[in-house]
């Protein structure tokens, strides 16, 4: 890849998200689908924020929707710079439409009760630690060194999810029943995770990113081995959710994007 | 407290020290400013003094989380909202600090949640105001979190060893939140004209909570309270400062607050609220409108539509979660079963 080379010089004068990089419109696409993932992930944690079961429970999901921010903003500004447009984190995560935004349909899923969110958190995060430790390996420096610092981070929060799930499982008769059913409804949705078009092979093949698909087989085995230490069953799903990576949301993702930019676009012009 | 029994059967009892002796040990250790620590004797008002007061502080801190937490999701940048949830997730910790240091003075914390609850105790009335705009988030940790630290600072040094090992971790934060707020309404002061009436609108509403609220009832008669209402806050500030729980005055800290206050605010060009806030060469300090303390009492009793928001969100997300909470003592004693069975 032509942007290995670019990134390792960074010249006078660099715009403050980082050194520039050639236009690499493919790259930039696959980027914001991975940081619109993270940021609308991390926008429904914040929803839980004062809102959950313990006081440690505010703090462990303001702590794993801080890191997701993190994660969203490297995202973010590195496809901003990439995409020839040279948009900011900000420019892209509060002036698109929400039909422009690639988050998968898992993440903008409603939190539901405590169980829906450890569910998604379960799927998600295994999913995440296998992409960004596969990604610690990329050909692009920025990228490994940004999934190594992902990876670590992840863990974390797949170790929260994994606790809950075993914790609710088998916990009491009604905590059981909330987590079989959490995970029945959010089951549909993670087959999105590992989809992938024309460009992210592309990508994939040059070492550039990790190949969603590949990473399927892996996930279904370590999120088996978690449900099934819970007591629980692994659902299987008669149909699969898709279209968040084309733009094409759930009817509740409208609201968390108008709530998300609401401040931003009262104030145009303004700064921060 | 009664003399305690002489029981032979018991070695210590022979050698056990009555309340007296008691008494005049924990006042030398008070006098030579060594901590009281949970194993030390102490006698029952301390103890009951702190728990309120770390209570009080601890419910402050999870009820605070409220007004800027309700923010989180409209954050203007990714800055910003890293800042408010590092900020909102501090909070969480410094309650958690807090009922684990009431908890050594033999209480529970989820009693202690069920008085705050149920309104056996109270959090600070100051969080009895709504956040209605960004700016309230700078504001609220710029004059609020300033108030807090100028308040806390020398509760670092209070006499009850885990309540200051707390207060110092707690101190280090709330200074960092300081700064962060002034950066914000720095940023709003920057740009347009709106943002800036947004920024001053925000001071307008969180001045008087700050200076009023955080700070306790005036204890002076110069402070603006009535001969009566000064006589009892001193009487009870004395208590506290004798037991060196307490270190100043509310109405001294409340002093220190407003002259930190008046100069940042001119750097901000941002008006406080106080046509009397004028420099007095005399005094070497601000002076400023005596609090109307009766007004403040009940405008900002149990009875506002804030004060019963506030408590029915905590009470909310109580109940919502009740079932996760008994999924996890159900499991933890699923878990144990088997080390319990073995032993």
């Amino acid at each position: 890849m032509s942007t290995t080379r670019d990134v390792t010089a960074v010249p006078p004068g660099s715009p403050p998200g980082g050194p520039p990089s050639a236009a690499d419109p493919d790259l930039a696409r696959h980027l914001t689908c991975l940081g619109d993932d993270a940021l609308v992930l991390a926008q429904r944690l914040c929803q839980w924020i004062t809102r959950a079961p313990t006081i440690d429970e505010d703090l462990a999901l303001s702590n794993i929707a801080l890191d997701l921010i993190g994660h969203a903003r490297t995202l973010l500004s590195r496809a901003g710079r990439l995409d020839g447009t040279g948009r900011s984190e900000d420019d892209l995560a509060y002036t698109r439409s929400e039909r422009e935004f690639t988050n998968t349909l898992l993440t903008e899923l409603p939190n539901g009760d405590f169980a829906v969110t450890v569910a998604r958190q379960l799927a998600y995060t295994h999913y995440a630690v296998l992409h960004y430790q596969t990604l610690a390996h990329s050909a692009d420096p920025e990228l490994a060194a940004f999934g190594v610092r992902a990876a670590k981070e992840v863990a974390f929060h797949r170790l929260h999810a994994d606790r809950w799930t075993v914790t609710l499982g088998r916990g009491t008769p009604e905590s059981t029943r909330r987590m079989q059913r959490a995970l029945e409804r959010v089951w549909p949705y993670t087959g999105e995770l590992f989809e992938e078009d024309d460009v992210a092979r592309r990508l994939a093949a040059s070492g550039t990113v990790p190949s969603p698909a590949a990473l399927h087989d892996t996930w279904l085995a370590r999120v088996t081995e978690v449900v099934t230490e819970a007591g629980l069953a692994v659902p299987a799903p008669t149909w699969s959710a898709t279209g968040g990576r084309s733009g094409l949301h759930t009817e509740e993702f409208g609201p968390l994007i108008a709530e998300l930019q609401s401040v931003r676009r009262q104030f145009p012009g303004g700064t921060w | 407290m009664t003399a305690p029994t002489t029981n032979p059967a018991t070695e210590d009892s022979a050698t056990a020290p009555d309340e007296e002796e008691l008494l005049a040990h924990f006042d030398a250790l008070i006098a030579d400013g060594e901590t009281i620590e949970p194993r030390d004797w102490m006698p029952d008002g301390y103890r009951r003094m702190l728990v309120r007061q770390i209570a009080q502080h601890a419910h402050s801190e999870i009820i605070g989380m409220q007004p800027e937490g309700a923010w989180l999701t409209r954050a203007p940048s990714l800055h910003r909202k890293s800042v408010l949830l590092a900020k909102v997730q501090d909070e969480a910790g410094h309650g958690l600090y807090l009922y684990s240091a009431a908890e050594t003075l033999g209480v529970d914390r989820a009693d202690l949640l069920d008085a705050l609850h149920h309104g056996r105790q109270r959090a600070s009335a100051t969080f009895n105001h709504p956040a209605l705009t960004w700016a309230d988030t700078g504001a609220i940790a710029w004059l609020t979190d300033g108030a807090a630290v100028i308040n806390q600072a020398p509760l670092c040094r209070t006499s009850y060893g885990p309540y200051a090992r707390a207060m110092r971790r707690v101190c280090q934060e709330e200074a960092f939140h300081v700064r962060q707020g002034y950066d914000l309404m720095r940023a709003l002061c920057e740009g347009t004209s709106e943002q800036r009436e947004m920024a001053q609108d925000a001071v307008n509403r969180w001045w008087l909570p700050a200076v009023a609220l955080m700070f306790g009832p005036p204890d002076t008669e110069a402070g603006g309270a009535d001969a009566r209402t000064a006589a009892l806050g001193a009487a009870v500030s004395r208590r506290a400062m004798a037991w060196g729980i307490k270190r100043h005055t509310n109405d001294e800290l409340r002093q220190r607050f407003v002259d930190t206050c008046v100069p940042q605010a001119e750097r901000l060009g941002l008006t406080l609220p106080d046509p009397a806030i004028r420099w007095n060469e005399e005094r070497g300090h601000y002076d400023f409108t005596p609090v109307d303390w009766d007004t403040y009492r009940r405008a900002l009793g149990d009875d506002t539509h804030w004060a019963r928001q506030r408590i029915a969100h905590r009470l909310a997300a109580h109940e919502d979660g009740a079932w996760v909470r008994e999924a996890a003592v159900a499991y933890a004693a699923r878990t144990d079963e088997p080390a319990g069975a073995a032993a």
